[in-house]
Order: structure tokens, then C-alpha cells, then sequence
């Protein structure tokens, strides 16, 4: 059984802080086919369409019958651990440093032998569960998992190398005032965060909820953050900027709105300044603290949340200009992922649809509400995904987006 | 050609018996502004990029770029910023004629009164016992009103914000035009963020200072300070808005030439 994790001790501040190192990045072009999947939380590997056989690794044609129609889809991921052993010993900067290390071969109900890292709760000979993952550099790896959870798996140091759990981290919610915000912090602790640090734009304005919840638990801290004011994000990383390990950027700006209703661009400029270049001044003061601290020890930084917006995929035309800004922190996002990379410090991006907060009052249900979509940020980084689609309505857009993109801009147009 | 009047301030300004006073706030992105119900279009706060710090981006200079909306910080408000005031002649900063620019000024202290009451108007009554103590108000005076609101803690206890809105005091709906009518004066200023009360939607007519002022093409001072160091009579205002083209109002420096004797 796993160990559980003991609550981190007070860093010492004397000692130099282990730098990142990443396990191995090369991988084929086909075998990103493997890393999509453990982006997006899904168990998928090629199948022929011809003869039908599993392949792994992933490869052009198929290995039993040479078909080049090898497409990507789910499979059975139940096998059989055949075989372990635990690593002693290894040249690999990564590896030497988390040693032991267990891996293993699986023999899957689907075909493919595999090699896999395998979970201390796994028994030899036993049924496990592969699934994919990400591991520190943003590639995917099998982990051969028990058939059925066990207490505190997801506590073993091989599987907490793969995700980015709460558990006994300190959370940064950039604007903790809002629902959506306020709903994050509140699952955060109920994941195990050791404190969540609840940004706050306007001190001026009393907010009885909010009030409520900070005085609700010791482990909330109200602190002054407005995204729009680079010298409040810069003092505030200055302060607070070693103990982030997982940011979730719940500033938003949500107006209605076209663009030929409206005769300026300040309420475009106004959304692109909280939803663009706050990220952007987020990035540039927490990001390079984030990077440093990336290795260190049991809470080490891993993750930065962005929810973005179903929408930032598909313009919502009656809300043009706040689209546009979701679509734009969509791509900064993409260029914060490639520069955390380095370090292992995943970027997650949240993809909901509508939410159900004030400023979505007109939109007709389904909507997520805000508890909702903090659950699925929370399991989101349990299981170390890269995308989350929340709620039926982003699930929908996203599966036709894939089938006939042009058929949902005309239809959200309408 | 000299001009005895200007030589003989200078020399007051340089031996001290004429001083300088800064009303001015400094220009910061905290610096409350003024909150308008969410729907409505929003004055940008001050905001500040650096461009160069004798870095890479420029060895040897620093500067900075910012943004800010026309009614951001210690600002003036042009008759132009009210609908009332939208047909006046010269009723913008960049028309509005430069002697208008410098003017004396009365300080009416309420700042007791605004202690024990954040909602406390200034009436016609309050203002003519302010007379009997200090003089009548001069022609085409500021009035200024003391309330000790830029002591304030920013931008909590400034803004004074509760459920029915923000509490701060300003001018009632009678006196504004009273000063305009009986005593013509330039404009009214405040230490608060606006020059009406914060509660002065519900008066009649709403944001009376803004309505009557701007209507009778007169103007408007706001987040003042040191209003304190101020005699009640005989300082004189150089408040200069910027030259924006139409513009209905503008962050300013707000000097005050204050005799100290």
C-alpha cells in the first residue's frame, strides 16, 4: 500500500534548490500520437482497419499486415503485469535523481506487450490498468496502475511525477472574488491544498460570500492582484512568488456584445487587457519562479490553470470581442506552454462553456455550475491532463468542431 | 519690458512669503476611480508600462508609457463632460479660453461635519455663515470643499462603498445654483473622487454639480488634496488641463499660490 504523503516541512533556506531536469523528450512523430491522448486524458492507441491489430509502439503502417490505415482510437487498457523490476541505477539526470524506480512489462488484453512505469500497488502476475500520461516533459508515458484504486495511490512518488495534485500545494487564484473563483479555492482545499492565495481586484467592494469563505478556513489569504496593473502583478510575485506551485488564472472579462453594435473598442480593449495581457503579466512574474522551483521536493511547482472558453476555439459572434480575447489567451497559452516545458511546469487549459455567473444571466441552461467546473480543474490536474472540456455544451462544440468546423460558425452566428 | 506686478511676485515666491501648495494626487494604479454601475462604459485607471530602464530596451534612458481615461486621478472636469454643459461655447480643454486657467480661490471647511457624516451636503445656509466668518465669495472664484477625504484610506474608506452605493459628501441641489447665480463663481472642487456627493443620483436633479457648473459653462476639480494647508480666502488656483482636442476633461497639476502671513 502507498505510503501517504507527509505534509511537506518548512523549506531550509540554506540549502540550493534542486534544479528541474526533464526524462528523455525524442519521441517519432507518430508516438505524439500517444502524447495527444495523455494531453486530453484519453487511452487511445492505432488500430488497423484492415486486420484489426493493436500497434505499440506507434508506427506508419500497420506491423501484422502493412496497411497504412492505422488510426487512433480507444482500446481496452486492462492487462497483465508480466514482469517488473525496480531501476537502482541510471545515467539519466532525471531518473538518477527519483531513484528507485519501478517499471515493468504488460501484456495487453488489447495485444501489445508494453513497458510501463509501473505503481508500487501493483502486484506481479496481477491485472493492472494502463493509462497514459504526461510525464515531466510533456511526453506521454504508460503508468501501470492497480485494477482498482488503492488508499493514497495517487500519493506514490512515480505517479505524482505524472500529475499535478493539489494535495499539499499552494494555489494562486488570480481573481478570487468571482464565482468561479471562490468555487476553485473552495475545491482546491478540499483536495488537500496546504493554502490558496485569493486574488482580489477591488478591495473597495464587499462581497458577503467572499467574506465568508476567507473567514471559513486558516489555509485563504486574501491578497491585493489586479491583472490590468503590471506593478500589482509584479509585487505580488515579488511576495508571494516562491510558494505558487499551481496558478489558475480565473480573471475574466465578459461582456456582450458584436462588433458592429458598438461604436469603440473599450470594452474589447478592457477584455483583452484581463484575458490577454493579464495572462501575459501573470506569465512574465510568476513564470520564471514557477520554472526554478519546478523540482523542489514533494510540492514542487507544477502547474498553470488557464480557463479559457469553448469559444476560444469558435467565435461566439454575439460576443465578439470577449472571443476574440479567449481565442488570443488560447495562443499566448500555447507560447506559455512551450517556454514551461523546460522546466516541466504544465499548462493546463480549461475549455467550459457557459458558466453559470452573472454575467451569463441571459444565456439559456445548460450552464456549469461554477462548483462544477472547479471539480473538473481539480481532476484535471489529478490526472495531469493538458485540455479539459467542461460541460455538455463545450463536449458538443468540440466533437462538431472536429466533424464540420464551418457548420458551427454558421450556427453560432444565427 | 518688465511689469512690476510679476517682478514683485517672484520675489514673494522666491523670499517664501508666497508659497507653493501641490493639491495634486500622484498619479498611481491603485489611485481609486470613480465606479459606475458595471454596464455602463468605465473610465480606465492610471496604468503604467516601462518602455526602458538603462537597460536593453534603452541603455541610457528611462521612460515610461501610460494610459488612463480623461477623468483619472486629481483631474478637471470641462463643461463639455456633462450633457448640460454640451452646447456651451468654448466648452472643452482645448477651448476652453487659458485665463480661465488660474483663478483665486475660497476653501469652505466641512471636514468636522464630514466626520461624523459621509453623506453631508453643503447647503446655501452652511455657506452664508461660512461668509459671515471669512468674506463674501469673490466673482469667478473656485469654491473648494475641505472635507479631509484624500486622508482617507485609499481606496477602501475613500470610495466609501456599501450596498446602496458610495457615500461621500458633495454639494446639495440648491447651492450650486446659488454660487452660480449669486455669486459667480468658476467652479466647484472636491477631495472625493467627483465633485457630487456620492449618494447625488438621488437628488434632484441628479449629480446637481455636475448638472448646474457644466450647464452655466463653468468646471470642475476633483481628488484634491491638501486642501488642509490652505487659508479660507486669498490662495489663487493655476489648474491647466491638458490640451486634448475636445477633450471633457483632463488629469491636471493643481497648484496653489498661498500667502503664508
Amino acid at each position: 500500500m502507498t505510503e501517504p504523503l507527509v505534509k511537506p516541512k518548512k523549506k531550509n533556506p540554506v540549502l540550493r534548490t534542486r534544479l528541474a531536469t526533464l526524462p528523455p523528450v525524442p519521441r517519432s512523430r507518430s508516438a505524439l500520437g500517444l502524447t495527444r491522448a495523455a494531453a486530453e486524458g484519453v487511452f487511445e492507441m492505432q488500430v488497423c482497419a484492415d486486420c484489426g491489430t493493436v500497434q505499440y509502439p506507434p508506427r506508419e503502417v500497420c506491423g501484422s499486415c502493412l496497411s497504412e490505415h492505422v488510426a487512433w482510437k480507444p482500446v481496452d487498457n486492462r492487462g497483465e503485469l508480466i514482469a517488473t523490476t525496480t531501476l537502482r541505477h541510471s545515467n539519466d539526470l532525471y531518473f538518477r535523481e527519483r531513484l528507485p524506480w519501478r517499471v515493468g512489462t504488460v501484456k495487453m488484453a488489447a495485444g501489445p506487450s508494453v513497458v510501463a512505469h509501473v505503481h508500487e500497488d501493483c502486484a506481479e502476475g496481477g491485472t493492472v490498468r494502463l493509462t497514459l500520461k504526461l510525464d515531466r516533459s510533456g511526453q506521454a508515458v504508460l503508468h501501470a496502475l492497480p485494477e482498482k484504486d488503492t488508499p493514497n495511490m495517487n500519493d506514490a512518488p512515480q505517479l505524482r511525477e505524472s500529475t499535478c495534485d493539489p494535495k499539499f500545494r499552494r494555489v494562486l487564484v488570480t481573481d478570487g472574488k468571482s464565482a468561479t473563483g471562490m468555487a476553485v479555492a473552495r475545491a482546491m482545499l478540499e483536495a488537500g491544498a496546504n493554502a490558496v492565495f485569493l486574488g482580489d481586484a477591488s478591495t473597495w467592494k464587499t462581497v458577503p460570500a467572499f467574506d465568508k469563505l476567507v473567514a471559513s478556513d486558516p489555509r485563504l489569504q486574501v491578497v491585493e492582484l489586479d491583472v490590468t496593473d503590471t506593478d500589482s502583478v509584479d509585487r505580488l510575485a515579488a511576495s508571494i512568488g516562491g510558494k505558487v506551485e499551481i496558478l489558475v488564472n480565473t480573471a475574466d472579462y465578459l461582456r456582450d456584445g458584436g462588433i458592429l453594435n458598438r461604436k469603440d473598442v473599450n470594452l474589447a480593449r478592457d477584455a483583452m487587457e484581463v484575458n490577454v495581457l493579464g495572462l501575459m503579466r501573470l506569465a512574465q512574474a510568476f513564470g520564471p519562479g514557477m520554472c526554478f522551483r519546478a523540482a523542489d521536493g514533494s510540492n514542487n511547482a507544477v502547474a498553470w490553470v488557464n480557463i479559457l472558453s469553448i469559444h476560444a476555439h469558435a467565435a461566439l459572434p454575439a460576443r465578439g470581442a470577449w472571443s476574440a480575447s479567449k481565442a488570443a489567451a488560447l495562443s499566448l497559452s500555447q507560447t506559455l506552454r512551450a517556454e514551461l516545458r523546460g522546466a516541466g511546469v504544465r499548462v493546463m487549459n480549461v475549455f467550459p462553456g457557459p458558466v453559470d455567473e452573472e454575467w451569463e444571466q441571459l444565456t439559456p441552461p445548460p450552464k456549469i455550475a461554477p462548483s462544477g467546473l472547479a471539480k473538473a480543474i481539480v481532476k484535471g490536474l489529478q490526472d495531469g491532463v493538458e485540455d479539459v472540456y467542461v460541460g455538455d455544451i463545450a463536449e458538443e462544440l468540440r466533437t462538431r468542431l472536429r466533424e464540420n468546423h464551418k457548420a458551427v460558425e454558421r450556427e453560432l452566428g444565427q | 519690458m518688465s511689469n512690476p506686478v510679476l517682478t514683485q511676485f517672484m520675489a514673494e515666491l522666491l523670499s517664501g512669503r508666497v508659497k507653493l501648495v501641490d493639491l495634486t494626487q500622484t498619479l498611481t494604479p491603485e489611485f481609486p476611480i470613480i465606479q459606475l454601475p458595471p454596464e455602463f462604459g468605465q473610465a480606465w485607471p492610471f496604468r503604467i508600462e516601462e518602455i526602458s530602464r538603462y537597460d536593453e530596451r534603452g541603455p541610457a534612458w528611462y521612460w515610461n508609457n501610460f494610459s488612463m481615461s480623461e477623468h483619472t486621478g486629481t483631474h478637471f472636469d470641462a463643461p463639455i463632460h456633462w450633457i448640460s454643459g454640451k452646447d456651451q461655447p468654448d466648452n472643452a480643454v482645448d477651448s476652453i479660453p487659458v485665463e480661465n486657467f488660474i483663478a483665486s480661490a475660497c476653501v469652505i471647511d466641512v471636514s468636522a461635519e464630514c466626520a461624523e457624516n459621509p453623506d453631508f451636503l453643503l447647503t446655501v445656509e452652511y455657506v452664508k455663515a461660512w461668509e459671515q466668518k471669512h468674506g463674501r465669495i469673490p466673482e469667478r472664484a473656485w469654491v473648494l470643499m475641505r472635507t479631509d477625504w484624500s486622508k482617507r484610506a485609499m481606496p477602501r474608506e475613500y470610495l466609501n462603498m456599501a450596498e446602496d452605493g458610495a457615500h461621500s459628501p458633495g454639494p446639495d441641489a440648491e447651492v450650486v445654483p446659488w454660487l452660480i447665480q449669486e455669486r459667480n463663481v468658476h467652479g466647484f472642487g472636491t477631495e472625493s473622487v467627483g465633485t457630487d456627493a456620492g449618494q447625488a443620483h438621488h437628488l434632484n436633479p441628479p449629480y446637481p454639480c455636475h448638472y448646474f457648473m457644466h450647464g452655466n459653462n463653468r468646471y470642475g476639480l476633483q481628488c484634491l488634496t491638501n486642501l488642509d494647508l490652505l487659508p479660507p480666502q486669498g490662495a489663487v488656483i493655476f489648474a491647466a488641463p491638458l490640451k486634448i482636442r475636445n477633450g471633457s476633461g483632463s488629469p491636471l497639476r493643481v497648484l496653489a499660490l498661498t500667502p503664508t502671513v
